[in-house]
């Protein structure tokens, strides 16, 4: 897939807590095709310490008006940045970076799409990308309370919704891996996005299940696009550049302990 | 359009601009974005005898003005970039050069002799300044008898443009760059990144899972410019100047102090399209100062 350097416009920002905002953007040119699973390597202008670009995951795409979503939680001063943005202001990307999930081959495949904090971002465009193609989609998304989880009515367009907050302020209380569902029913394919502790203890579910899961990471980058080695994670061939081999892995191929 | 070229030893560059080695990839990485054959040369990724899986991650920390990188030449080794990446980039219509590494001067010498058969390649840049790896690398190139010897070696084993890439890391670098001169390189590069830490206080840990890294970005500039100009007066053969470069302007100041041509490094990182801005960078420069030939600029600092 060709890779494009964008100058998009900022056509909202709106602000979902005090640490996590949602980026509109359109495009002056037509997007290309980018999907589920890719991101994009954002310049961060105006920061006096944020030199590098930064990796976002692609939220949704609408391309119909043109437009592209970034949910952005706020870190350091590269994401409080973007996230003071505003209405009319350019923000330039380079995209679309890195692999992307798999769509099962089964159209009757069950799927989970599990995601916690900031990592449930990919999955809103993984979910309606896959209910697009027929399938029937169940997200779990896990979060510290209840203000914590974010654009829920954008996720129930797509699919069942299941929450779990560590406060029980909705949803059912504990971890993401402690909900009922994952007793009760039974999964094909998990994919899942977010700390990593939570990504080894879903591995370690699918495992158990027998079912397929990918996970996307977010390690640190400086290129995005292969060229500096900076963003390698362990695999079974060795080391493997999270921006170009990843950021989705299936699980099988990584070094994880679970 | 003034005129751009410059030769490097017997390497002929349409303009003075080239990217720097392990900031570029194997310059397939940006054919996306910019047009490869507008550029001098591309120095790839750097090449050792047998594959290297390099350091664990976390290998990189930024800084406000630039980043530490702790990569240690990770690579699929000379036969694989002979069989595989060679007949896909042998015919970019640039200058490529390969980065040697080793951790013995039989290993440097190896990889050159194998590079010797490739038509395509018409120089390597003999890394002896990497602070990334346990043995070899910086330790050739922060010793004056170290240096003269794996110089004098791969220049006896290789036949084209041997350029040798100097390590920042040392009390003089002039003598470093004699001693190369004197053992036969064509040309001298500099700089290689400058030994460098980071730490997170939070977690009171080293960033990088090797402790220490090399600096790279605009944080370096002003001490390899000084380097470029100390060795600009100390040795005859050409010198490719590197570290921190943004900007034209940036690359402009290097041909100044001394520099003959130009790399740029991590700023790919940030632009994409960088290396060919300064292509034209360079050019308004020197029509807009009435020169017609970019190697008039070449040491023409004025110090009256
Ligand atoms: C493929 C990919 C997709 C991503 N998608 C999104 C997204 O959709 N939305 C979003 O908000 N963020 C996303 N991220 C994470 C985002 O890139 C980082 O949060 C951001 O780079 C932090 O920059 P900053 O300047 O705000 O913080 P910094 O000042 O760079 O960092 C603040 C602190 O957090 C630590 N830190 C920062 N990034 C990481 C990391 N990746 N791993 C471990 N520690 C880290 C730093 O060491 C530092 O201590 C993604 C990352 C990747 C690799
Ligand atoms: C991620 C990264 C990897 C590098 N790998 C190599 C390498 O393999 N061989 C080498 O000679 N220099 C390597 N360098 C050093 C650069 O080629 C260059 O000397 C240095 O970064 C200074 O230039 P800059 O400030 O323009 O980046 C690397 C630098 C970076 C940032
Ligand atoms: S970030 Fe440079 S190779 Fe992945």
């Amino acid at each position: 897939m060709s890779k494009f350097i964008l100058d998009l416009i900022v056509i909202e920002n709106r602000k979902l807590t005090d640490q996590y905002v949602l980026l509109i953007l359109k495009s002056p040119e037509k997007l290309p095709e980018i999907l589920p699973g890719q991101f994009a390597q954002v310049r961060v202008d105006g920061s006096s310490t944020t030199f590098l670009r930064r990796p976002i995951s692609i939220h949704y795409i609408d391309y119909e008006k043109n437009e592209l979503w970034f949910l952005i939680q706020v870190i350091g001063d590269g994401t409080y940045r973007l996230s003071q943005l505003k209405a009319g202001e350019f923000l330039n990307v380079i995209l679309p970076l890195g692999n992307h999930f798999s769509v099962p081959k089964d159209y009757k495949a069950s799927l989970l799409l599990i995601g916690g904090g900031c990592g449930v971002a990919p999955l809103l465009y993984l979910g309606a990308n896959l209910k697009r193609r027929g399938f029937e989609v169940n997200f779990l998304l896990g979060a510290r309370s209840a203000t914590d989880i974010l654009q829920k009515s954008e996720y129930d367009r797509y699919g069942n919704v299941y929450i779990t907050t560590e406060d029980g302020s909705m949803g059912e209380r504990g971890f993401v891996t402690a909900h009922s569902l994952l007793k009760s029913s039974n999964f094909d394919y998990i994919y899942t996005c977010g700390p990593t502790p939570m990504m080894k203890a879903v591995a370690a579910y699918a495992a158990k299940i027998k079912a397929i899961c990918e996970v996307s990471l977010e390690n640190t980058m400086a290129c995005g696009i292969g060229a500096c080695l900076c963003c390698v994670t362990d695999s079974t061939e060795g080391h493997v550049c999270v921006c170009t081999e990843g950021p989705v892995f299936n699980i099988t191929k990584l070094k994880w302990q679970i | 359009m003034a005129n751009l070229n410059i030769n490097i030893g017997n390497l002929q560059l349409k303009n003075p601009v080239m990217t720097a080695s392990g900031t570029f990839g194997y310059g397939i990485e940006y054919a996306d974005f910019i047009d490869l054959s507008r550029i001098g040369g591309i120095f790839v990724k750097g090449t050792t005898i047998h594959e290297r899986q390099g350091n664990p991650y976390p290998r990189m920390a930024e800084t406000p003005s630039g980043m530490l990188n702790a990569v240690g030449l990770q690579n699929k080794g000379v036969d694989y970039f002979i069989e595989h990446i060679y007949p896909a980039i042998k015919d970019i219509d640039t200058n490529i050069i390969v980065n040697v590494s080793g951790s013995t001067v039989d290993e440097y010498i190896e990889t050159a002799e194998k590079l010797n058969s490739l038509e395509k390649i018409p120089a390597i840049e003999l890394n002896i300044s990497c602070p990334n790896i346990k043995e070899g690398g910086m330790a050739f190139g922060t010793s004056c008898p170290a240096a003269a010897q794996v110089v004098k070696q791969v220049r006896r084993a290789y036949k084209n443009t041997l350029i040798v890439k100097l390590s920042p890391n040392v009390t003089d670098i002039t003598e470093i760059a004699r001693v190369v001169e004197n053992e036969g390189a064509d040309a001298v590069s500099l700089i290689n990144t400058l030994l460098a830490m980071a730490i997170n206080a939070e977690s009171r840990k080293p960033i990088l899972s090797t402790i220490t890294g090399g600096l790279s970005g605009p944080a370096v500039k002003p001490i390899a410019l000084r380097m470029v100009w100390q060795v600009a007066h100390s040795v005859r053969i050409p010198i490719i100047g590197l570290g921190g470069i943004m900007n034209a302007t940036d690359a402009i100041e290097f041909m100044l102090a001394g520099a003959s041509a130009i790399q740029i490094g991590t700023a790919n990182f940030i632009d994409p399209t960088i290396s060919v801005k300064l292509v034209d960078g360079i050019n308004e420069y020197l029509s807009r100062h009435g020169f017609k030939s970019v190697s008039d600029i070449v040491g023409a600092l004025d110090i009256s």
